[in-house]
């Protein structure tokens, strides 16, 4: 029993499988809530190194470009237990979920990064140049001119992370946060019966991808190529 | 220094992810291509099962992926074993043979789900590459009566390749780094290695600092391996002075 | 003697678009025509049609004799099979308005790959063909370099060469100059101009160059509208046009100006 449900085991699969589905539900919860709450922190820190990376002073770009590869480059899985056995340390005692959303966060900021330096990127000089030539500060310039035609190519890379992101969720199973996977395979450790849970994970994580890919989809069609029209 | 005692052990570590690094990037190619180019088949059957593949390892975790291959793959063992002896005329199945077969070890679960993972990722690489190979490249090459094999292997994969190096680098770098996720089905590379270490000693810092830098060592030799492949592969498309 | 190309009532329609409507014309062997016309008047799908681009929604195209996009099987036409359009690609080339070189091979490897791929042929024996076909088309130092370093009249030469390396029959030029810068045309002139008057080729050329036109015909076509408007001799068709649409043609494209 886990969750308040118990699971049947002797009426066959379809009997085990609905059985389970409520259990499996709830660690689908968690799985949302990890996935949107590492999904804002790499938004928010994404934005801080995509300012710093940009910043004129090879003082504050270069080390920051280096931290940006670091993280990058190295795995989710130690990155987390990095965070997880190493924060204590220094007093910073904070609940797993909240520690694996930070982990989740940290490592996709390096990407959304890079969504929004290219996403700037891709705004044409001569748009700057236009400007300029008619005057306008440079604090009116990126919000009225270069912002809005950086957006339409930001949020549906963004949307792509955010569902990259929810597929490495069940990494923060391994510091005993109970999302989908993690709730699977305690009931496939109890029940030996691995097979129903696990299938019905894979499911359920192929639904929500394909879901929250069209979504993404959706969004892309609906934004106008040329930028976010203002009045 | 007291950080460096734990080098050692991380090393061996170091050696089993580099292993499994080139064995599963290997396969992922294979399935890349395979069904990269199943995708764009004429023959319906091959479109649908690429299609399938990708979708499915594209779309679902590589942790769900390697503990289904790990945990519940032997448990189709029996049932698979009865299915076959049932639709093949006059075959015994020995099911406990067949129980065994599907039970992985740690290190093939492991390179199977990496491999089928990155490959899914990598086919749609290879699918989108040859795709940008211009039209005229085919016109040219059936005006010149090579069949369509011909046309695609020697005329727009040349071509396609160089266009999916790029990619194909990040792909092997997280590749690298999906590898540590294999020290969850107890297989002793870095990541394992560090975390039976921190169990020991519970010196956190020096053990998690050490094995972050190992792994970006790593991924910086893969990047530069990737590079260098590419720079050979694509010589042809800088010698005018591109 | 049987035409080398005989198009019967051929239609090819794109969506609503007709852009063969009906269309008959005949290329005698050893002939040179070129044909002339609008964009849009089907020209090009010509060619393309004899090279097997393009299929046809009507009509029999016969090439050597025998059908090109149809089979005969027990004296009724059914459609062509693989097998069977290969057997007839193998006695037509073409020359491509872009040159369609391949791009990760060098010259005289663009020149060998199809012989020894597509006929069996010895890299020895593709090679000295190759070697022999630059010199042709006067780029024998030129050999060993990549497409992306050549100029365009060169790649273009180099296209003429390559088709050539196959020993087709007839030879299909759609639009060989249209994409070089001004200076450059003449060299490929040239080279189509030595095929023409020193080989036994028949050749079917579909181009603006009118002057050239004129020097190298056996026979002009005037296309307009998917049909063959008017056609004959140089000197008739272009001093002497009989249909409207062709003087309006001829003298906008020689007279732009006026």
């Amino acid at each position: 029993m886990l969750f308040g449900y118990h699971w049947v085991l002797d009426q066959g699969d379809l009997a085990y499988a609905w059985s389970i589905l409520p259990i499996l539900l709830h660690g689908l919860v968690v799985t949302i809530e990890a996935t949107i709450l590492g999904f804002v922190i790499a938004a928010i820190l994404g934005l801080i190194f995509a300012v710093l990376r940009g910043a004129p002073a090879r003082v504050v770009y270069m080390p920051t470009a280096v931290v940006i590869e670091f993280i990058r480059d190295t795995p989710l899985l130690i990155q987390l237990y990095f965070l997880y056995y190493v924060l204590p340390n220094y007093g910073l005692i904070l609940p797993a979920f909240l520690t694996g959303a930070i982990a989740l966060g940290i490592q996709y900021s390096a990407y959304t990064s890079e969504v929004y330096r290219a996403g700037l990127q891709a705004v044409p000089k001569g748009q700057h140049e236009a400007a300029r030539a008619l005057n306008l500060d440079n604090r009116r310039t990126f919000i009225d001119i270069i912002l809005p035609q950086a957006v339409p190519r930001v949020i549906p890379a963004l949307g792509n992370y955010l569902v990259s992101i929810m597929k490495d969720v069940p990494i923060l199973s391994v510091v005993t946060v109970l999302e989908m996977l993690n709730v699977a395979k305690i009931i496939g450790d109890r029940t030996f019966q691995y097979l129903v849970p696990l299938t019905m994970v894979g499911a359920l994580y192929l639904i929500m991808t394909l879901v929250a890919s069209s979504l993404v989809r959706y969004l892309d069609t609906r934004l106008p190529k040329s930028g976010v029209r203002l009045q | 220094m007291a950080t460096f005692q734990f080098l050692p052990a991380l090393l061996q570590g170091t050696w089993i992810t580099i292993q499994l690094t080139i064995y599963s990037t290997i396969l992922g190619a294979v399935f890349s291509f395979t069904f990269g180019i199943g995708k764009l088949s004429h023959l319906r059957s091959a479109r649908y099962v690429s299609i399938a593949y990708i979708e499915v390892f594209r779309g679902t975790s590589l942790l769900v992926q390697l503990f289904w291959l790990f945990f519940a793959l032997p448990l189709l063992g029996e049932p698979v074993a009865h299915l076959v002896g049932a639709i093949v005329p006059g075959y015994q199945p020995n099911v406990d043979a067949w129980a065994q077969a599907f039970r992985l070890e740690p290190v093939t679960a492991g390179v199977l789900a990496l491999a089928l993972n990155i490959g899914a990722y990598g086919a749609e690489v290879v699918r989108g590459a040859i795709q940008a190979v211009p039209k005229d490249q085919y016109e040219a090459a059936t005006a010149l009566n090579f069949t369509p094999r011909q046309a695609l292997w020697r005329i727009a994969l040349p071509q396609a390749i160089v266009e999916m190096m790029p990619p194909f680098g990040n792909l092997a770098v997280q590749n690298l780094k999906d590898t540590a996720l294999v020290s969850l089905i107890t297989l002793g590379d870095l990541a394992f290695k560090a975390e039976q270490m921190r169990n020991l000693t519970q010196q956190s810092v020096p053990i998690y600092t050490l094995t972050l830098f190992l792994y970006f060592g790593l991924a910086l030799v893969l990047m530069g391996i990737m590079r260098l492949i590419e720079h050979r592969v694509g010589r042809w498309a800088r010698v005018g002075g591109r | 003697m049987k035409p080398v190309v005989q198009f019967e009532k051929v239609t090819k329609r794109f969506g609503d678009f007709t852009v063969l409507d009906d269309l008959d014309l005949t290329v005698e062997n050893g002939e040179k025509v070129t044909i002339i016309g609008p964009s849009g008047s089907g020209k090009s799908t010509v060619l393309r049609v004899l090279m097997t681009l393009e299929p046809i929604n009507e009509g029999v195209v016969y090439v050597d004799g025998d059908t090109l996009w149809h089979e005969q099987r027990n004296g009724s036409l059914t459609p062509a099979s693989q097998a069977h359009l290969r057997k007839m690609r193998s006695k037509l080339g073409m020359v491509f308005q872009h040159f369609n070189l391949f791009p990760h091979m060098s010259v005289r490897r663009n020149l060998m790959e199809a012989p020894v791929r597509v006929n069996g042929m010895s890299r020895q024996d593709a090679r000295k063909r190759a070697d022999e076909l630059l010199d042709m088309v006067g780029l024998e130092d030129q050999a060993d370099k990549y497409p992306e370093q050549l100029s365009g009249g060169q790649k273009q030469r180099v296209g003429i060469a390559r088709a050539l390396a196959m020993r087709p029959k007839i030879m299909l030029f759609d639009e060989p100059t249209s994409a070089l810068d001004p200076e450059l045309v003449g060299e490929v002139l040239k080279v189509i101009d030595r095929l023409a008057t020193e080989h036994d080729l028949t050749m079917l050329l579909v181009t603006h160059e009118m002057h050239f036109a004129r020097r190298i015909s056996d026979r002009v076509c005037f296309f307009d509208k998917g049909r063959i408007c008017e056609q004959g001799k140089p000197a008739e068709i272009f001093n002497n046009p009989k249909e409207a649409r062709t003087r309006e043609f001829l003298h906008a494209v020689l007279h732009p100006d006026e």
